[in-house]
């Protein structure tokens, strides 16, 4: 079941619509809503290694739903510690959860002050409104 | 203008339509610099008939397997193609059908290429086959690329013993994809398991042909044991025909296997055009080349197929890709398929065992020395005529008989030896003509 | 329906091979003998006829009926063609039949690079590559060692690629080990003359352009654009998929382009077969003939030959000379139109302009400019006016009887529908394919549900293309099928046939 467009507002987000939870010197990366419904129904991710290191606005990994592939682009620096197995088993929780059970990544940030560059709700919102 | 379509009555109706008031109108964005001023320097139009007749002409001037008993093999061969096959690849709806973009209206292409890829994966011992590639040369240069990215390595370890277009094949495509070539030589006709391993160490792919090049019977499992010792993916080129009753790559440990299909159910055709094979472990599927099609569900319920895992492939992926292929040889794998439905597997290994037969009793018949006597063979064997080879060539397609392959062209240093196809089509009487004429 | 390993029961067969019944049976070393046959079909060929004409019954082909499939060129595959491919002269010959056994197939061969060297108003041919992919990626191979010859191939690291190209120009320009630079479409549709200039210079190896263009349009500035490219030492070549629209009419080497591939099996009319052959023949500049693939087939006086002296060649593409019974379709094919070739391209343009003109008020029109031989409209307002997509127009159009145009391509346009009619078909029928467009957008406004839900007439409904990828079953699952193993199941209700 496809989730209703919404973005929290305790997430800072990034203009390749991918977004961060950042918590005590970590962070939880996904996509966004918007990023999940222009791709459709996903059907695979292909995740980093646990012990990557992942440089912000780099690519960690993909999602690919039938018709197209995207790029997963990492908000912030720092070094994977946990992949979300869920979704490598079942990619279309992303689809029905984006920002909960559809997380992707967790990562250790190597320079949290990287966060003062993302884009809060509203500015994230701005952005949205001129696609 | 034999097939156009429309009257001058309905061109002049269209361009009212258009609200332009000529032909060249609808040219007037084409600058006038780059405007081709005058008729093409081509011949005068030829009705069919003109046609049939020309081409009737050229023909005539080939000499084709029919007019010569021929025993050239060499990678291309002369196996009987059963009439089905002809009748089923005629059908419009398959000939003159494009890639099926459209599952709805395509079952049929899209259940077919199904059918043969389950059968490319029963011959090959493999888990995932693609919808075809150009030939047997191309595959190569596929399962390398597929290799690249699995391994992240570049070189490529090529037994020499392999045909010789697809090692010039895979040396044309590795410098595009960053790679480097390593041969391995052969002693005495077969690939030494020892030095295969040696080279494919930090290589990423390591490509064998079973049966080989020169007919020999590779130690296939050893080189494949020995490339997987590497880490470099094992690949084998094999033969279809020869899947009844020679082992499987896929049994035997290989990660890729790959092939030309020609030599089940296509016309030699000088060549082309044929099918190629490639098939590979499961871990493989996301790096696969080209079309692949998967099993589904239509709203109904009912079972049906579709073009599947496209997001690998260059409309998608593009820059990314893992290939850049996109027309195929899908009716000439479709003729592979039919005619491996038409043998079955008593059948398939029928015509291996007769092929073998033939060419053991040729090799006895023949009062010649063997290329290499220590070796087993399967339908092809390379014989010493004691004097230039192509001499001896020429001698005996005096009586009508084309003995083989001159090996010199390849290997300079065997140019007093033929290599000598003996398929099913060829009988005990025929074997009887090759002797005569190699031995005048 | 079903597979044909479900249709397989021990012991039946179609095929029986000769075997002489005086020699002994071969021996096969033991660890090299297969131990478990292959699970090929076992049945009799009358009831192997039956499935694939049942599955031919499942398809549909130009001959089925219109296939206006964009950037395909889906025009009459003419028969006579398949009678001379099939001539003993021609299928039954050996690819290493020495030269004088095979003089027709060589003067053929050399007649068709002769044709393409004048169609295309370039010096040089190879047949060789298999199609038209493999074509582009042997030009990127020449442009590679045309200018490795030259001690520029440190320098030259990036290939241009419009952003309405086929994919298969950017896979190529990777596989070809080339940097990819992406070019824009301005507003006329034409390349963006401001962002090309910011992308080439003397590290630009060249560009890859199709034209007219995927969008069906000519680029008005294509002589700035190639002497932009000459200025900087780099080499244009130019994707055929779109040739059909200008046979005698413009040439690519007179457009500036140096390297040419030519898509055998559309404008040449070899027949598809759901999904290949194909033949991807390119033509070249003088300067950079050297490097073509090897062996080039030569003429010495009346005599013709395999010339392999190419020190410079980029080596093979393919095994042999190319796909020879492509070659041998496609000569029959322009025999028939000889110098009046022109009018094959002027009958596509006009067929295409036609049909736009029956359509641009009821869809939208991204490019409003006469079109060459196909043209792009965006089902945009009706996704946005009624939920009917390009995708359910499409599903639509089978219903009408109608193979549906290239959809969702080119990538810069969206909605797009991509629609290529070609010179065989006639004024009647580009009328009922112009009223079953005409009635889907009508459809859409008045019953979206009829258009959402189509196809509704064919042998299949839509298919669910998530749960293939995802379950990704790629070969029939045997293990899965015990009762295939010999026991008789009970017999499966007769299926009404239907229509594909």
């Amino acid at each position: 079941m496809a989730a209703a467009e919404s973005y929290p507002d305790d997430l800072l987000y990034h203009r390749e619509h991918d977004w961060a939870r950042v918590e005590d010197g970590e962070a939880v990366l996904g996509i966004t809503w918007y990023a999940q419904d222009a791709l459709g129904e996903l059907v695979h991710f292909e995740p980093p290694e646990a012990g990557a290191s992942v440089a912000k606005d780099g690519i960690y990994g993909e999602v690919e739903s039938v018709k197209a592939v995207s790029d997963l682009v990492s908000p912030l620096s720092g070094e994977v510690v946990e992949v979300n197995q869920k979704i490598v088993d079942a990619p279309e929780t992303v689809n029905d959860d984006p920002y909960g059970e559809g997380w992707l990544v967790r990562i250790r940030l190597s320079d949290p002050s990287e966060a003062d560059g993302l884009l809060n709700l509203e500015a994230y919102k701005a952005l949205l409104a001129e696609q | 203008m034999t097939y156009a379509a429309l009257t001058d009555a309905d061109r002049e109706a269209m361009l009212d339509t258009i609200g332009v008031s000529s032909i060249d109108e609808l040219f007037r964005d084409i600058p006038a610099g780059v405007r081709l001023d005058r008729p093409l320097d081509l011949g005068e139009p030829l009705t069919e008939q003109e046609i049939v007749e020309r081409l009737e002409e050229l023909a005539a001037r080939n000499v084709h397997a029919g007019e010569e008993l021929s025993f050239v093999g060499a990678g291309v061969y002369d196996h009987y193609v059963p009439a089905v096959v002809d009748y089923i690849l005629q059908r419009g709806e398959f000939l003159t059908a494009y890639t099926p973009y459209q599952p709805e209206l395509s079952q049929g292409v899209l259940q077919a290429i199904f059918e043969y890829q389950t059968v490319v994966c029963e011959l090959t011992g493999m888990d995932v086959s693609n919808a075809s590639g150009y030939d047997g040369t191309t595959v190569a240069a596929d399962a390398c690329y597929v290799a690249k990215h699995a391994t992240g390595r570049s070189k490529i370890v090529l037994a020499e013993t392999v045909n010789p277009q697809v090692r010039q094949v895979v040396r044309t495509y590795a410098p595009g994809f960053g790679m480097e070539v390593v041969d391995v030589p052969h002693r005495d006709g077969v690939t030494d398991p020892e030095e295969f391993r040696a080279a494919a160490e930090g290589a990423a792919c390591a490509i064998f042909q079973q049966p080989n090049f020169f007919g020999c019977l590779e130690p296939a499992p050893q080189l494949a044991a020995a490339a997987n010792d590497a880490e470099a993916l094992a690949v084998a080129h094999v033969d279809p025909i020869s899947l009844g009753v020679l082992e499987a790559p896929g049994n035997y440990g290989c990660a890729i296997a790959i092939g030309e299909g020609q030599s089940a159910g296509n016309p030699l055709s000088f060549g082309g055009p044929h099918y190629g094979f490639i098939a590979a472990r499961e871990e493989f599927t996301r790096r696969m080349p080209g079309r692949i099609v998967g099993e589904t569900t239509d709203v109904h319920g009912q079972r049906g197929y579709v073009l599947t895992l496209q997001t690998r492939e260059q409309h998608i992926r593009r820059e990314k890709a893992t290939s850049n292929i996109t027309t195929n040889q899908t009716l000439l794998a479709l003729g592979g398929l039919i005619y491996l439905c038409w043998l079955g597997p008593e059948g398939l290994r029928e015509v291996g065992e007769t092929c073998m037969a033939l060419a053991e009793h040729a090799k006895e018949r023949l009062d010649l020395p063997l290329l290499f006597p220590e070796q087993a063979t399967f339908k092809e064997f390379a014989v010493r005529v004691g004097r230039q080879a192509l001499d001896a060539i020429r001698d005996a397609r005096t009586h009508g008989v084309n003995p083989g392959y001159p090996l010199g062209r390849d290997y300079p240093e065997m140019d007093d030896a033929i290599l000598v196809a003996v398929t099913e089509r060829r009988t005990i009487d025929d074997i009887d003509r090759l002797v005569e004429a190699l031995g005048e | 329906m079903k597979l044909v390993f479900e249709k397989s029961r021990p012991g039946r067969r179609a095929g029986r091979i000769p075997r002489p019944a005086e020699l002994s049976p071969p021996t096969v070393p033991g660890e090299l003998r297969r131990e478990r046959p292959a699970r090929l079909p076992e049945l009799p060929e009358v009831e192997l006829v039956r499935h694939f004409t049942e599955l031919t019954s499942r398809n549909f082909g130009i001959d089925t009926g219109f296939y206006p499939l964009g950037s395909c060129t889906m025009k009459y595959n003419p028969r006579v063609n398949e009678r001379v491919a099939a001539l003993p002269g021609f299928r039954d010959l050996h690819p290493h039949q020495d030269e004088d056994g095979a003089q027709g197939a060589l003067e053929l061969m050399h007649d068709l690079q002769e044709i393409l060297a004048e169609v295309t108003g370039l010096h040089a041919v190879s047949l060789q590559p298999a199609a038209g992919s493999q074509g582009e990626l042997t030009g990127l191979m020449l442009m590679r060692a045309y200018f490795a010859d030259r001690g520029e191939s440190e320098q030259r690291r990036s290939v241009v690629v419009a952003d309405t190209a086929h994919g298969t120009n950017p896979a190529s320009v990777t596989m070809g080990g080339y940097e990819l630079r992406k070019v824009s479409t301005d507003a006329r549709g034409n390349i963006d003359l401001d962002d090309l200039r910011s992308k080439v210079d003397d590290s630009t190896a060249g560009l890859m352009l199709t034209n007219p263009s995927t969008l069906g349009l000519f680029d008005e500035n294509i002589e700035e654009i190639s002497k932009l490219f000459h200025d900087a030492g780099a080499l244009l070549y130019y994707d055929g998929a779109n040739l059909n629209a200008v046979c005698g009419i413009s040439r690519p080497g007179d457009m500036g382009f140096d390297i040419v591939h030519i898509n055998l099996h559309k404008t040449f009319s070899q027949p598809h077969g759901g999904g290949g052959p194909g033949g991807g023949p390119i033509a070249v500049r003088e300067h950079l003939e050297p490097f073509l693939p090897v062996p080039a087939v030569v003429r010495d006086g009346d005599r013709f030959r395999l010339d392999y002296d190419r020190p410079k060649s980029i080596g093979k593409v393919r095994a042999f000379t190319g796909p020879f019974g492509v070659f041998v379709r496609s000569y029959a094919f322009i025999l028939a139109w000889g110098r009046e070739l022109r009018g094959m391209s002027e009958d596509a343009v006009l067929n295409a302009n036609y049909l736009l003109a029956r359509l641009k008020h009821a869809y939208d029109l991204p490019f409003d400019r006469l079109c060459m031989h196909e043209f792009v409209l965006s089902g945009r307002k009706l996704k946005r006016e009624h939920g009917v997509t390009t995708f359910d127009v499409a599903k639509r159009l089978m219903d009408y009887g109608f193979h549906p145009p290239t959809v969702y391509f080119p990538l810069v346009v969206p909605e797009a529908l991509m629609i290529e009619p070609t010179e065989t078909e006639t004024k009647e029928t580009l009328d009922a394919f112009a009223e079953a467009m005409l009635a889907i957008a009508r459809e859409a406004a008045e019953e979206p549900e009829t258009v959402k839900s189509a196809p509704h007439s064919r042998a299949v409904g839509r298919l669910d293309e998530v749960k293939a990828a995802k379950r990704a079953i790629v070969r029939y699952r045997f293990e899965e099928h015990p009762d295939l193993s010999g026991e008789p199941v009970a017999p499966a209700q007769a299926e009404a046939p239907k229509g594909v």
